[in-house]
């Protein structure tokens, strides 16, 4: 295979999901507007110092922004049919599955990074690990937009069946990961966190931000690294049965 | 030279092959057509063939590249017209042909160059801008045929392409191929319209339960199962069908306000019914011959297997 046509095609991809998907409905409620309203809900009316809190908001806002445009692409396409007419286009497979990581992965990047701009300008938030900061945005943005494209990659026509089982996956992960509730009030539950990737995020925009981190950069980044590498490798290896069951 | 080639191509879906041991050839300038029923297992085999679905077993090669093994190379071969022939709704008319033109590596100038030419060939220069969720079933098959083209394909495979399109848009598509066609590009054409296979393919398979049950030009498998044609003869006055009983007739059937005779020496049956007419004092109205046809052909084959 051609590296050069392999690239093209993953970049085909990435951009008819970019004029497509980013503005529907989903993306918007899910990606943007979600993680802002919890955030709200959570902050207002309760003493918490805002510069603390902002490495887990900025965790949430990658987590949700990056995740949110990988489970509507291929069931939406699927509906549509317009997959077989992209399958019989020179894609793979895994242009297709990078093409969609990628998209969102851009999505939650740039959402977030105007998020930590603004708080930045307004909060003035300290800054004392810039190169952390942008591995923890690219990290991130490639780790969630991978589960968004493992969400999507199950068999269905019905985004808004994938759409659902993905907050079900998602949410229960903002609460075992140390944003909203301490890790320390976890109590029992406390090895939960260490389970969810979004932990080792908000850690490393924590060590970035504030410089105390838990774990250590590396040991975040390897987590968020290996964590891509199953996300993707999972919804390749399902993509790949649907195209041998036609589904 | 064989620019679709497929070995022993299997694929099912359960107990039952949705396809088994299709072998077929089409050479370079054909328009090639595959036959059958719904379920027969035509699109089955035209997405084994474009890469939309992976075979159990067996091989297809697109010029000669197999479409498992490079499938990024056999693809930029071919231009696909899914059944239902469906394109990006949230996109424009034209956004929709230069993505397709981009994804097969045309530099910019060709492939706006090649957008405006076929918007305008294909009756749609005036909606390019408009999204295609805009678009009647007609119009989104134009774009879809468009995306197809938009890079002069060698190979062109089209499923099941008029389905459910008025008659000027199907007319807009069987051009469309036929100027592809003389253009260069091979065609594999997916269709149960027997006489739409009939007036464009120089070759044809018939595919029934899956299997390859004929595979021969057109002509040859009409005359190869059916040698008899009929007549069709109408009289100003109201007559009984035994009335047309001549030599040569095997039966004699009423169609509307017509008789369908059966025979198989259609001059001598032509000539007997004018004598008949004239010994009955009939006013003939109308008289047509037809030959033998495909889709009697098709029938007998199919239920036979």
């Amino acid at each position: 295979m051609d590296p050069r046509c392999f690239i093209w095609s993953v970049l085909m991809v990435t951009e008819k999901n970019m004029r497509i998907y980013y503005y529907k409905g989903s993306v918007v409620i899910f990606g943007l507007l979600f993680p802002f309203i919890m955030f709200l809900t959570f902050f207002i009316g309760r003493n918490l110092d805002l510069v603390l809190f902002f490495p887990g908001f900025l965790g949430m806002m990658l987590f949700f922004s990056a995740s949110s445009t990988g489970p509507l692409i291929t069931p939406w396409e699927k509906r549509e049919k317009t997959y077989e007419r992209l399958v019989s286009l020179p894609v793979v497979i895994e242009s297709i599955i990078l093409g969609d990581i990628l998209s969102g992965a851009v999505f939650g990047f740039v959402i977030t990074s105007l998020v930590w701009l603004a708080g930045s300008f307004i909060l003035h938030l300290p800054l004392e690990n810039p190169v952390v900061l942008i591995a923890a945005f690219f990290l991130g943005s490639l780790a969630f937009a991978s589960l968004g494209t493992l969400l999507s990659s199950p068999a269905t026509n019905t985004p808004s069946n994938i759409m659902m089982f993905s907050n079900l996956v998602r949410l229960p992960l903002i609460f075992v990961s140390g944003i909203f509730i301490p890790l320390s009030q976890l109590g029992e539950w406390a090895w939960t966190n260490m389970l969810s990737p979004l932990t080792y995020l908000v850690d490393l925009f924590h060590t970035a931000i504030t410089g105390d981190g838990v774990y250590s950069p590396i040991l975040d980044s390897a987590v968020l690294i290996i964590v891509i590498l199953i996300f993707a490798t999972g919804a390749k290896v399902i993509q790949q049965h649907n195209l041998h069951s036609g589904r | 030279m064989d620019v679709i080639e497929t070995r022993n191509l299997y694929k099912s879906f359960g107990p039952v092959p949705a396809v088994a041991d299709v072998s077929i050839t089409v050479k370079k300038g054909e328009i090639f057509g595959f036959l059958g029923q719904n379920g027969a297992g035509k699109t089955t085999t035209i997405r084994m063939l474009t890469g939309v679905l992976i075979p159990d077993s067996g091989t297809a090669r697109i010029c000669g590249i197999d479409i498992q093994q490079d499938p990024l190379e056999a693809k930029r071969h071919m231009g696909v017209i899914p059944e239902n022939g469906t394109v990006y709704a949230d996109l424009t008319a034209e956004k929709n042909i230069l993505w397709t033109a981009k994804c097969y590596g045309m530099d910019r100038a060709s492939r706006e160059e090649k957008a405006r030419e076929i918007l305008i060939r294909l009756g749609l220069e005036s909606r390019k801008d408009d999204l295609v969720r805009t678009f009647s079933k007609g119009m989104r098959q134009r774009i879809s045929i468009a995306c197809a083209i938009v890079h002069s394909p060698p190979v062109l495979f089209l499923d099941e392409p008029t389905t459910g399109l008025d008659v000027i848009s199907r007319r807009l598509v069987i051009d469309t191929v036929r100027r592809m066609n003389r253009e260069g590009s091979t065609v594999l054409i997916t269709t149960h319209n027997i006489e739409e296979a009939n007036a464009l393919c120089s070759a044809i398979s018939i595919i029934h339960k899956g299997r390859i049950i004929a595979s021969d030009s057109p002509e040859r498998i009409r005359t190869q199962y059916d040698t008899s044609g009929f007549i069709e003869i109408s009289f100003e006055q109201k007559i009984q069908g035994r009335t047309l009983m001549a030599g040569g007739i095997s039966r004699v059937e009423p169609i509307g306000d017509k008789w369908r005779v059966y025979t198989d020496d259609a001059d001598r049956t032509v000539k007997d019914l004018a004598k008949i007419a004239e010994q009955n004092h009939l006013k003939i109205v109308s008289v047509a011959t037809s030959t033998p046809s495909l889709e009697q052909a098709f029938i007998e084959m199919t239920e036979a297997t």
